[in-house]
């Protein structure tokens, strides 16, 4: 009992004192009562009454505390003195923290991000009833896709929302990256094209103005406003209520501000936050035609979700999708697609998945590597636990003495429980304090890692504190656990035997036995570890040194934009060329060319095209493709192979060409060199052909990203560009500072045309953050790895010191006999040997099983690579001899006489 | 956390108080006082006020029982009664004393 009474005394002291005043008064009055029968007088008698019970504020103190103190007394004496005893050992204490700390700490963090992209509901009404239409397996598509998560054409919403059952609405959005500066640098918010019944069937209600009406979503968008989100409204306008009405530019045309979302609602994708919504029509606004892509029926732009009636399950929508495909296919098909298209696109299939924690484009390529890193700092967790456990059973096999003596001179039982189980206590909250302290930063520091500096995630970075409360759980778990059965051990054992030194062959055997699984399943999980962190960063490593066909150090991409309204399209060619003369004089500069799409910058245009002589149909192969302008190939650092580099001649008045790479030259017309001959680039339905001749061949070069295996290109010359589109990037390849030529090519820019918007990337950045995920894997599982090793050794020196200490005697009557120091140290390298190899064993077993989930996140090598599984041990079993040595060495310098006194 | 103070009952008094509760149910403080007085013959006697200490402290062990209940006097009293628990911590002490008792007996009578 008692020990909710006295914790509940330490609160209710006031009705407890009531109760004992009322207790002793009754003791006093009898006694008066008694006297008084006696023939004492009424007075007389309560001071004889007082006198025989004693000091009556003393003897009511003392009964009090009998009440409150015993318990809650003792629990902080005991933490006190734990307190105490870890600062006596401050290298475990450091050591048990910080493990515990870590393994905490890389858990939450890694949790809290698959939690963001993953399994959080989004903050709006009812999520669960949220469904996304989803692309059946085998989808085929082509045409014009923008944005992220561009899934269908605004003629299939069409089709889908008039035809579906299953819905109480549905909602279509796209996504774009509008632009708000009005000349100069570009500064960018991430917009949302939205239906108008978008924010009602989420069902979010503004918090300022109003959300859109049908009235917003017509035909000519007569009069489009914008809605934008909480924070966009604190940012731009300093949370102004004045706002509304105000106008923001976009893309350099204004639009007034109609709303201000709610603080918590951010939109459907939960690592990205929209800034400023537009009715989807106003998308047209955006055109010189004024339709826009909602009259285009092969732009892919939109994201459809649906919310389900009363009694749809997921399932259900899902095959009420299938269902209707043919049906939403055959009113889509987009005009321009010949008959063989047509019919791909008609055996499309629709399907519907659940949407209830939103959509996300991090999702796909972050989930399962986010998944794999959990899965790593689990074991490290683990391992964390099992070092913990490892010294806190060397901790209680060391005080066996200690509590022995202590045991011997009285101390109770519970207490020394007590005492010994408040010190794991202690333990375990200070790593967990630690944990929270690392997951906050690991977890900033992933984000900040993900976002590549672009500032463009907004995944929560603050700790979530159900995942951190589950890892702390396991960390109590892990201390009192291991902290409980030795003290209950220790305190069971005769302290007659355990004074006597508790040194001999018998009786600690079990628990030894115990320390040495740890170890063995420490080196286990250490190493497949380890196997991970190699796996991941040699496919880094292959990555980096990959061929990728061009020199991206040193290039700075400028990336120049004349949307704005005031800029007349046909004076575009002329401010271009005029740019690029510019740049080109500029000191610093070595090179300069212009490009459509620059390397690595996720954009791609493909196209099919046939080699001279095919028919039509069958040598058809699809081929990437780029406008470049003279001087690209030697400005990136690509090499010519045959043939000669466009000039600004090759203009809309001469003869079409297009320089290949080596991939096309092998694979449309299986020869070394195709300069001079020709190629059909499949024009849309109802235009003919385009013939073009070969003038160039260059070297392969990556079209995307490092990842991606050579893929055939076709480059075609800036100026037979019949329509010059508004956007294109200078690659400038720098000498010296690339500040400088920044500032430069910044400047030029501005002096050409203070209305050009312009935005800086640097190519060798862009080439990185292209492998940003096998980076992501290689740093932290590379992380663990080492923290897993560090961890098990500390394990292997902690049992192997023991092992030593404990076999002092035997180790001295060896000596004693004449042993060399060959024996000794045979002996205890036999034993650390005897468990490495165990843990390698059990670890390669687990490692093999393993590593086939990281196949589809390796590159350029097997998941059972054998170099890789052979580093990983032999690093493993190089620095388990280190953590052997020392205790050995102490062996080596024991003099036999004094080990043999100890006995 | 204060002891009572030195007196001859120091170590026995729980004895005394679990078989007095043992043998005639629950009583109050004041009670207990008496009872112990005439049992012994007044032999013993019992400090009145380093009584109730040992009574809480026996609370918190779990070996006693306390309840409020109105006395004939038409008071509001604290009764104890034995607890299971208390009655095995009677056996353990009785057990205790008698060991002692003997041999500080022997002692007395050989040495």
């Amino acid at each position: 009992m008692s020990w909710w009474t006295r914790i509940r005394s330490a609160f209710e002291a006031s009705r407890q004192d009531a109760e004992l005043d009322d207790e002793l008064a009754f003791h006093i009055a009898e006694r008066t009562d008694e006297l008084v029968a006696q023939g004492m007088t009424q007075s007389d008698a309560r001071r004889e009454a007082m006198r025989r019970f004693g000091n009556y504020t003393t003897q009511r103190e003392t009964t009090r505390d009998m009440d409150i103190a015993l318990g809650v007394e003792t629990v902080v004496k005991n933490l006190r003195y734990g307190w105490r005893q870890l600062r006596l050992a401050p290298g475990f204490t450091a050591v048990a923290v910080l493990s515990l700390g870590m393994g905490i700490g890389a858990n939450s963090a890694i949790f809290q991000l698959i939690d963001t992209i993953r399994l959080r509901s989004l903050p709006v009404r009812s999520p669960q009833e949220l469904v996304a239409v989803d692309n059946a397996k085998g989808f085929s598509r082509s045409g014009w896709a923008n944005g992220r998560n561009q899934l269908y054409t605004y003629a299939q919403f069409e089709q889908i929302r008039d035809r579906q059952k299953a819905f109480t609405g549905v909602l279509g959005f796209g996504t774009w990256r509008f632009n708000l500066s009005r000349g100069g640098e570009s500064r960018f918010a991430e917009g949302l094209f939205v239906t108008a019944n978008y924010f009602d069937l989420l069902g979010i209600a503004p918090f300022l103005g109003r959300s859109f009406t049908k009235d917003d979503d017509r035909k000519e968008c007569p009069d489009a406003g914008t809605v934008v989100s909480y924070a966009f409204w604190q940012r731009e306008f300093g949370g102004d209520p004045g706002a509304l009405g105000r106008t923001v530019s976009l893309d350099g045309r204004l639009f007034p501000v109609v709303g201000v979302m709610p603080q918590g609602f951010g939109g459907l994708e939960p690592a990205r936050r929209f800034d400023v919504a537009l009715p989807l029509c106003a998308d047209g606004l955006m055109e010189k035609d004024r339709k826009g892509r909602m009259h285009i029926r092969h732009a892919w732009w939109l994201t459809i979700i649906g919310r389900s009636k009363p009694g749809w399950s997921v399932e259900r929508a899902s095959a009420h999708m299938n269902d209707l495909s043919p049906g939403v296919f055959r009113e889509s098909v987009p005009e321009v697609y010949r008959p063989d298209a047509v019919k791909k696109y008609l055996a499309n299939k629709l399907q519907a998945v659940s949407a209830a924690t939103g959509v996300s484009s991090l999702r796909g390529r972050y989930e399962n590597p986010l998944w794999v890193l959990l899965a790593a700092a689990g074991l490290v967790l683990l391992i964390a636990c099992a070092n913990l456990a490892n010294l806190l059973l060397a901790r209680a096999s060391a005080r066996e003495r200690e509590i022995a003596v202590r045991q011997a001179m009285g101390a109770s039982r519970t207490r020394l429980i007590g005492q010994l189980l408040a010190e794991s206590l202690l333990l375990a909250v200070l790593g967990g304090a630690l944990g929270a302290v690392l997951a906050r930063i690991l977890s900033q520091a992933l984000v900040a890692f993900l976002d590549g500096g672009q500032n463009q995630l907004l995944l929560g970075s603050a700790v979530d504190w159900r995942v951190f409360g589950f890892t702390a759980l396991l960390a109590f778990a892990t201390c009192l656990l291991f902290g409980l059965a030795p003290a209950i051990r220790a305190t069971s054992s005769a302290p007659a035997w355990a004074m006597r030194g508790g040194r001999g062959s018998t009786g600690t055997g079990e628990r030894h036995g115990m320390r040495r699984m740890l170890v063995v399943s420490q080196i286990a999980l250490s190493l497949v570890l380890l196997v991970g962190a190699l796996l991941f960063g040699r496919s880094l490593r292959n990555l980096m040194n990959t061929e990728t066909g061009i020199r991206p150090d040193g290039v700075l991409v400028a990336s120049i934009d004349a949307k704005l309204p005031q800029l007349p399209p046909e004076r575009r060619r002329l401010i271009f060329e005029e740019l690029e003369d510019r740049i080109k004089n500029e000191p610093g500069v070595v090179s300069a060319a212009v490009v459509w799409l620059s390397p690595f910058s996720g954009s791609g245009w493909n196209n099919s095209v046939a080699a001279d002589g095919k028919d039509a149909e069958q040598g058809k192969k699809e081929v990437w493709m780029n406008r470049v302008g003279p001087g690209y190939f030697s400005t990136m650092g690509t090499a010519m192979v045959a043939g000669r580099d466009f000039t600004r001649h090759d203009d809309l008045t001469s003869r079409k060409v297009a320089i290949v790479n080596e991939e096309v030259a092998k694979k449309l017309y299986a020869s070394a060199n195709p300069v001079g001959r020709t190629f059909r680039k499949e024009g849309p339905a109802g235009k003919p052909d385009e013939v073009y001749e070969i003038v160039g061949l260059v070297k392969n070069t990556k079209y995307n990203g490092l990842r991606e295996d050579f893929r055939p290109i076709a480059f075609f010359p800036m100026n037979q560009d019949p329509e010059p589109r508004a956007g294109l990037s200078y690659m400038v390849r720098a000498r010296g500072p690339m500040d400088g030529v920044l500032a430069s090519v910044r400047r030029k820019v501005a002096e050409t045309n203070p209305d050009l918007l312009v935005e800086f990337r640097v190519l060798e950045v862009e080439a990185r953050s292209s492998v940003l995920r096998e980076r992501l894997m290689a740093n932290l599982s590379g992380g663990f790895g080492l923290l897993g090793g560090l961890l098990s050794m500390l394990g292997l020196y902690g049992v192997m010191s023991y092992m030593v200490a404990r076999r002092q005697s035997e180790i001295g009557v060896r000596m004693a006999l004449g042993a060399g120091w060959r024996d000794i140290l045979r002996l205890i390298v036999s034993e650390a040997g005897v468990l490495v190899a165990v843990g390698l064993v059990i670890g390669l077993a687990g490692s093999y099983a393993l590593s086939r989930y990281a196949e589809s996140m390796l590159f350029g090598l097997k998941p059972n690579d054998a170099l890789t599984l052979v580093l990983a041990c032999v690093a493993l079993a190089a620095t388990a001899i280190v953590a052997t040595l020392i205790p050995a060495r102490r062996a080596l310098k024991l003099d036999p006489v004094t080990a043999l006194r100890e006995e | 956390m204060g002891k009572a103070k030195n007196d001859i009952l120091q170590g026995t008094l729980t004895l005394l108080v679990l078989r007095a509760l043992e043998a005639r149910g629950a009583m109050h403080g004041y009670a207990l006082c008496g009872h112990i007085q005439t049992v012994s013959s007044d032999l013993l006697r019992v400090e009145e006020g380093s009584l109730y200490p040992a009574l809480h402290r026996m609370e918190q062990e779990g070996w006693l029982k306390a309840s409020w209940k109105v006395t004939e006097s038409g008071r509001k009293a604290k009764f104890y009664a034995i607890t299971p628990a208390g009655a095995a911590q009677l056996a353990a002490e009785r057990a205790n004393w008698q060991r002692l008792t003997r041999g500080v007996a022997r002692v007395l009578r050989y040495s």
